[in-house]
This record gives C-alpha cells, sequence and structure tokens, in this order.
C-alpha cells in the first residue's frame, strides 16, 4: 500500500476536486472534515441557512458524499476545543483590543497546518493535501521550502498562509495552486462530484451572516462577559461629535457603512479606542498611511531579514500588493515603508511580502 | 483488506438464525396483528411467540413486555410515562447513563421535575448508598445495568431492595446487558434494545412488571394492551424472539477480551483498564492510553481493518470526550486518551491477536508524533 495521504475536506468544490484528483493519480488517501466549531451553540444567531459555513451539517454530508464518491475513507474530527483556544478567543480579544483580527490566518497556523497536521500524521498520513490555492515548491539551492503565489490571482490565499513554518510546508501539498477556478470547476464536473455546482462562500466561517459584532456580543454574553458599559462617542478628527455608539469593537478601521451618521461627505472609521471608547471618523484622506510596522514576523521564502529590502506589501486580502522598503527593526520587528500611501492600515491585520509572485514572509500590523 | 469488528456495543450483526427468521416473516407473515382473520391470526402468534421468548429470557411473565422500536423509545416510554403520571415528582438517575435516559431527564426537568444526577465513583460504579441519599420526593429512579463505554455493572439489586423499601419505581436500562447479564430482581421496568444481541435495528422492549402504571407516549391503536400505539413490527419482533432464544458464550468472549487486554496492557507501556477492577459486562474492556488521542487511535486502526470506538459520536460524526469517563473523574484529556473494544460471537482468537499487534504499532506511533513533531517546530522556528 502507498503512503496514506490525508485530504481537508470541507464539503466545498475546491477541497473535494484535490481530493478526487489525487485518488485518480493514484495517491492513498484518506478524507478527513474538522469540526471547528458547533454552529447551534449560539442559536441566537442562526438563520436557518446553513450551508457555506463551517462545520454546518450540510457541509460535513457534502464532505462525506465526496468521499463515498471517489471511493475514500473518511472521517470527521473534532477540533472545536482548540479551535476555540486558537481562533475564536484571539479573535474576540483582539476586536475588544480595538483591532480588526484574520481569524484564517490564525486557522491556518495554527489549526490546519498545526493540530490537523499533527493529526494526520497520528493517522498514518505524513503529508496532507488542502483546497487553497498557492504553489509551493522545494529550492534546492536555499534548502527552503518556498511559496509562490496561486496561478490564478484571483483566487490566490498566500495571504492566509504566510504564517506556515517550513516543517509545515514540507508535508502539505497545495494541488490547486496551478489551476484556475474554471479548471477546477470543469474537474468537479469531470469527476461527477455532487458538489460540482455548489455555491463559493466567502465570509469567516464560524460568523454567520458576517455579522461580527452580533457574534461577539453573544459570544461574550455565553461566556459569562457580556460586554461592559461599552458605549461611547463617535467624534470626527476635527474634534466634532457626530454620534453614539454601542461599543468601539463593533468597528473596524476603513468602515464607511453602519456608522449611523448623516453628513454630507462620505465618513470613515480611522481609528478605534476601545479603552476610551471613542470611535474617531474622517474623510478617506484621512485613512492613508506610508508606513506600518509588523510584529511576529513568519519568513517563508526568505530566511529572513538582514538588511532593508524591496519588496510589495498586501495588507488585506483583495489588496493589490504595494511596492515599498521594509527594513529590519533591532527588536525583530519589521517597518514597511510604502513608496505611494496606503489606504486603511488596519492593526490586528497581516502583512505579507512579496517579491514577484514570491512569498517571502509577514507579519502583523501593529 | 479485511475488516475486523471491536464495535459490538455500538452495535453488531443480526446472527444468522435471526436472519432466516426474519426473512420468512418479512416474505410471509405480512398480516397486521390487530385484524381477525387469518392472517392477522397468524401475525399475532408469532407476535406472541416473540413475547414469550423475550419474557423467559427475563424470567417475567409475558404480559409484561411492551414491544417498541428500540432502547431509546423503551427508556423514553419509562420515564415520560411514569413520571408525567406525577407531575413535579423527582427523578434519581446518573451522570453515566447512556443520551437516551439523561436527554429524557432534562426535558422532564424543563417540565418540572428536579433530577438527581449521581456520580459514579472512579471505579465507574453508581452506589446504592448515593441513591439512598438521593431519594426525596422521588417518582422514579433510573440506573443503567451496564455500562455502554465500560461494561462495568451497577449494583441494581442492591438499588432495588432501596427503591422497594420507599415504594419509589425503579427503571433499568438493559440495552447493554441484555442477554449478557441474568435480569436483576426487583426492577420495575427494564428496557431492552434487539440489535445489541442479533436483532435488527429497529426493535426493542420494555418489561413493565405487573401493576406498574404508565402513561403512553404515543398515541394511536389499543396495540400492546393500549401501552404502545402503532402497527406492530412483526419481523423486527420475531427477531428480537429468536434472538432473545440465542445462548451468550459469556466465558469464551470473556475469555477473548481478557487475551485482549492482557496482550495490550503487556506490551504497551503507560495504559490503565477504566473500571477495570469492577464487575464488568464479558465483552467490554476501555483502555486509557496516556499521551494518546483516542480518536486518532480510532481512526489509525480503522485505516488498518479494525473497528473500535472512542467516546460518542456527536451529529457531525466527530467524537466528544465521553460524558462517562469524565463522571468517573477522568481528565478531559484522559477521557480523550480513551478506547473502547467490545467483542462479540463473531470474534475470533486470530483477530484479537491482530488487533493486539495493531494497537502495540498504532500507540507507539502516536506516542513518537506527540514528541517528535513538537521538537521539528521547533528547530523550523528556530
Amino acid at each position: 500500500m502507498p503512503e496514506l495521504l490525508a485530504v481537508a475536506m470541507s464539503g466545498g468544490v475546491d477541497s473535494s476536486v484535490v481530493a478526487a484528483l489525487l485518488k485518480k493519480q493514484g495517491f492513498n488517501i484518506a478524507g478527513l472534515t474538522m469540526q471547528l466549531w458547533n454552529q447551534r451553540r449560539m442559536p441566537e444567531l442562526q438563520t436557518g441557512e446553513t450551508t457555506g459555513r463551517c462545520c454546518s451539517l450540510d457541509d460535513v454530508y457534502d464532505a462525506r458524499r465526496v468521499a463515498e464518491h471517489i471511493g475514500v475513507p473518511y472521517y470527521v474530527v473534532n477540533l472545536e476545543r482548540q479551535f476555540e483556544e486558537s481562533v475564536v478567543e484571539p479573535f474576540v480579544s483582539e476586536y475588544l483590543a480595538g483591532r480588526t483580527p484574520i481569524p484564517c490566518t490564525l486557522c491556518n497556523t495554527f489549526i490546519k497546518f498545526d493540530q490537523f497536521l499533527t493529526l494526520a500524521d497520528s493517522v498514518g498520513a505524513g503529508t496532507i493535501a488542502t483546497g487553497h490555492y498557492a504553489r509551493v515548491s522545494y529550492n534546492e539551492e536555499s534548502g527552503r521550502w518556498e511559496m509562490r503565489t496561486a496561478v490564478d490571482f484571483s483566487k490566490d490565499q498566500t495571504y492566509f498562509l504566510w504564517g506556515l513554518t517550513q516543517a509545515q510546508l514540507a508535508r502539505t501539498l497545495f494541488p490547486l495552486g496551478e489551476m484556475n477556478k474554471k479548471e477546477v470547476r470543469a474537474l468537479a464536473e469531470e469527476f461527477d462530484l455532487p458538489v460540482a455546482k455548489k455555491p463559493e462562500s466567502y465570509e469567516i466561517c464560524f460568523v454567520p451572516n458576517g455579522d461580527y459584532a452580533a457574534f461577539m456580543d453573544a459570544y461574550l454574553k455565553q461566556k459569562g462577559l457580556a460586554a461592559e458599559a461599552s458605549a461611547g462617542a463617535i467624534v470626527h478628527e476635527d474634534g466634532r461629535e457626530m454620534g453614539r455608539h454601542a461599543g468601539a469593537h463593533h468597528f473596524t478601521v476603513g468602515q464607511r457603512k453602519g456608522l449611523g451618521i448623516a453628513n454630507p461627505e462620505p465618513l470613515y472609521v480611522i481609528s478605534t479606542d476601545t479603552k476610551s471608547r471613542k470611535v474617531t471618523v474622517g474623510s478617506g484622506d484621512a485613512l492613508m498611511r506610508s508606513t506600518l510596522t509588523a510584529r511576529d514576523l513568519n519568513w517563508v521564502s526568505w530566511a529572513g531579514l538582514g538588511a532593508p529590502a524591496r519588496v510589495n506589501v498586501r495588507i488585506r486580502n483583495r489588496h493589490l500588493p504595494a511596492p515599498a522598503t521594509i527594513y529590519p527593526l533591532p527588536d525583530g520587528r519589521v517597518e514597511a515603508r510604502f513608496d505611494e500611501p496606503q489606504r486603511a492600515v488596519t492593526p490586528g491585520q497581516g502583512a505579507v511580502f512579496y517579491s514577484g509572485e514570491l512569498v517571502v514572509g509577514g507579519g502583523w500590523i501593529e | 483488506m479485511r475488516h475486523s469488528y471491536f464495535d459490538y456495543n455500538a452495535t453488531g450483526p443480526v446472527a444468522p438464525v435471526v436472519l432466516r427468521s426474519l426473512a420468512e416473516s418479512l416474505s410471509e407473515v405480512y398480516g397486521n396483528a390487530s385484524s381477525i382473520h387469518y392472517f392477522g391470526q397468524g401475525a399475532r402468534q408469532r407476535v406472541e411467540a416473540a413475547r414469550r421468548s423475550v419474557a423467559a429470557r427475563l424470567g417475567c411473565d409475558a404480559r409484561e413486555i411492551v414491544f417498541t422500536s428500540g432502547g431509546t423509545e423503551s427508556d423514553n416510554m419509562a420515564l415520560f410515562g411514569v413520571a408525567r403520571r406525577a407531575p413535579g415528582c423527582g427523578i434519581v438517575t446518573s451522570a453515566i447513563e447512556h443520551p437516551a435516559v439523561l436527554s429524557t431527564c432534562a426535558r422532564l426537568e424543563r417540565e418540572g421535575h428536579p433530577v438527581a444526577y449521581l456520580a459514579p465513583g472512579a471505579d465507574g460504579v453508581v452506589s446504592a448508598d448515593s441513591v439512598a441519599a438521593a431519594l426525596r420526593g422521588t417518582g422514579i429512579v433510573s440506573i443503567m445495568h451496564a455500562n455502554n463505554e465500560t461494561g462495568v455493572m451497577q449494583p441494581i439489586e442492591e438499588i432495588a431492595t432501596i427503591c422497594r423499601a420507599a415504594e419509589v419505581l425503579l427503571h433499568v436500562d438493559g440495552v447493554q446487558a441484555f442477554g449478557k447479564a441474568g435480569f436483576p430482581a426487583g426492577c420495575d421496568l427494564y428496557s431492552v434494545s434487539g440489535h445489541k444481541m442479533g436483532a435488527p435495528k429497529g426493535v426493542g422492549a420494555l418489561y413493565v412488571r405487573k401493576g406498574v402504571a404508565l402513561d403512553p407516549i404515543l398515541y394511536g391503536g389499543r396495540h400492546e394492551r393500549e401501552r404502545r400505539a402503532g402497527t406492530e413490527n412483526v419481523p423486527g419482533i420475531v427477531a428480537l424472539g429468536c434472538a432473545a432464544g440465542i445462548a451468550y458464550d459469556s466465558a469464551g468472549i470473556a475469555a477473548l477480551r481478557d487475551r485482549l487486554e492482557t496482550g495490550v496492557l503487556a506490551r504497551v507501556p503507560a495504559c490503565t483498564v477504566n473500571g477495570g477492577q469492577s464487575p464488568r459486562l464479558p465483552n467490554t474492556t476501555n483502555i486509557r492510553f496516556d499521551g494518546i488521542e483516542g480518536e486518532a487511535m480510532t481512526i489509525a486502526l480503522d485505516l488498518k481493518g479494525f473497528a473500535v470506538s472512542s467516546g460518542s459520536a456527536c451529529s457531525s460524526g466527530a467524537v466528544e470526550p465521553s460524558h462517562v469517563l469524565l463522571a468517573m473523574g477522568l481528565k478531559p484529556e484522559e477521557a480523550r486518551s480513551s478506547v473502547r473494544f467490545s467483542l462479540g460471537p463473531g470474534n475470533t482468537v486470530e483477530e484479537v491477536d491482530s488487533l493486539i499487534d495493531a494497537v502495540v504499532e498504532c500507540s507507539a506511533h502516536l506516542r513518537r508524533i506527540s514528541a517528535t513533531f513538537r521538537s521539528e517546530e521547533a528547530v523550523a522556528h528556530a
């Protein structure tokens, strides 16, 4: 029997195609679905619509059907405890601290490519495959695993994968990195997968309808940490009080909608301060920044940063990487100076450095 | 790949002789047991023969047997049937019961019945003294005969004496024990399931001691002496009756279980049998492997062709740590590192020996990973 390969199956089209493709290529595979979050835990957030959300019974049903269709063993593994600890709790506390967290990166770094990888290894699979769009290859000269953006840049997910270590990359396959979405859909049809026509989901998987404020309030209430008196003022950068809000953690830098303020010019959230409970708003220009500092760096294709270097920096998922020079700071952090000021540099998001299509490394924006 | 089955406490195959009776009644006995004609009479005769057979196995009167759709319905019928007749009466049960009892009690709690959930000792036994101490305005006590995860037998006869003296009804969930252990004297209600003992899924029975009044939970026709509405599942009932007549090879199965247990304990360091010091069912062993995720071992063993179990599956199929082991005082990580092996009439010495080899191999691999994977990570970060 060839060595076992575990495919992380979400019940979506991408990971289903990965499973079918590898099976066809002759790998000995097992499908594993991570049970990360119990959607029924906070029934007040339920809307009746269950697909496309993390760990819904429908998604597990779909993954199971695909595994049966291609004829591979299939298991659901429970990582709810680890997910809450490593993803949900930091997500909530980041918001409460006035930052805008990015749970998908935490999930990739601490769950999918850590706990899940270990679990796969435990059941006899030294290597895993996922449906992420990214390319990974080994560079004999540098002795490092390198990551490149997906061939289909519109599907590229390297923004969420910069936290992967060399050990993790060495044991992971991303078969979709070389394909575009059309080809993947075509393969799904060709393999006659039961999920071939399933729509994609983009929202944060454990937050129903993208309403993260409602999620946080429900979560805090369940934890007995009901958001204390958190109401405060919405203040214009010129000092005028523009209105009131129910909690600074309900706002995110760059946000324009849902401020509840009538103003002739569009207003954006410039900053939030959960301590003084102040939300500062202003015109779009006030959002422009020409530098950022990143902490907790992880170097992917490069071994580190010894001297200033020219890169492109991406500050959110749909952001076109912007030319900048990155400078190593003595304490291990990195400062990026953009050639042109960038809009809404948001504390808590990732800053990912690219050299061409190569993912150099990344860190968390302070 | 050959697959061996070591999960008989979850369910088991239909015994060959039962399969024949099932096939015969499915194809030939299609009358409604309530009809007065020839076809109905044929069905009725078979249902009553099955009732006598189940009663004989339990050592009770045939009229005390009510056929149900399975263990869960029997448990629901006993608890709802008794408690709802006495609004507000207390219920005493244990923290190691099957969800069929625990969820029913939780529902009754919401209906205004105070429920006491007794904790077992570290040995997995719910003591009769703890039952005695909990009786206060109690309408019904519900304690299982043998635990499905550890196999530990509960002191039902002692508990029955206490209940009898206090004039409180005693329900016993006998789903795991029926057929494997003798019927405990003195209980008032006893739940039985077909598929754990060679009959198919979807049939069970509730022993209701003569004189015990029970409200129905299903409303409809006057079947089963007006205790359980619904056209009788004749093939299922026939199969249950047939299965009740099969002798259980306790000694033979206990020998295989002991072979497995001693084999694993001798060859795998740092493992313990949960509830191992207590009287147990002959077929069950629940082993804790320190530092190993039981879920991972279950999957790894399945991929090698051995079906075992760890904890109970939630709605998605993921495994949750066993509430039984937690109630026995195990830490969550200890509960998660436990695996249940439950044997049955189909197992052989050869299967047991290859299972031991597989467990030895898996546990060594799993322990290697939990140590080395972390150190590789540390190197990568350095």
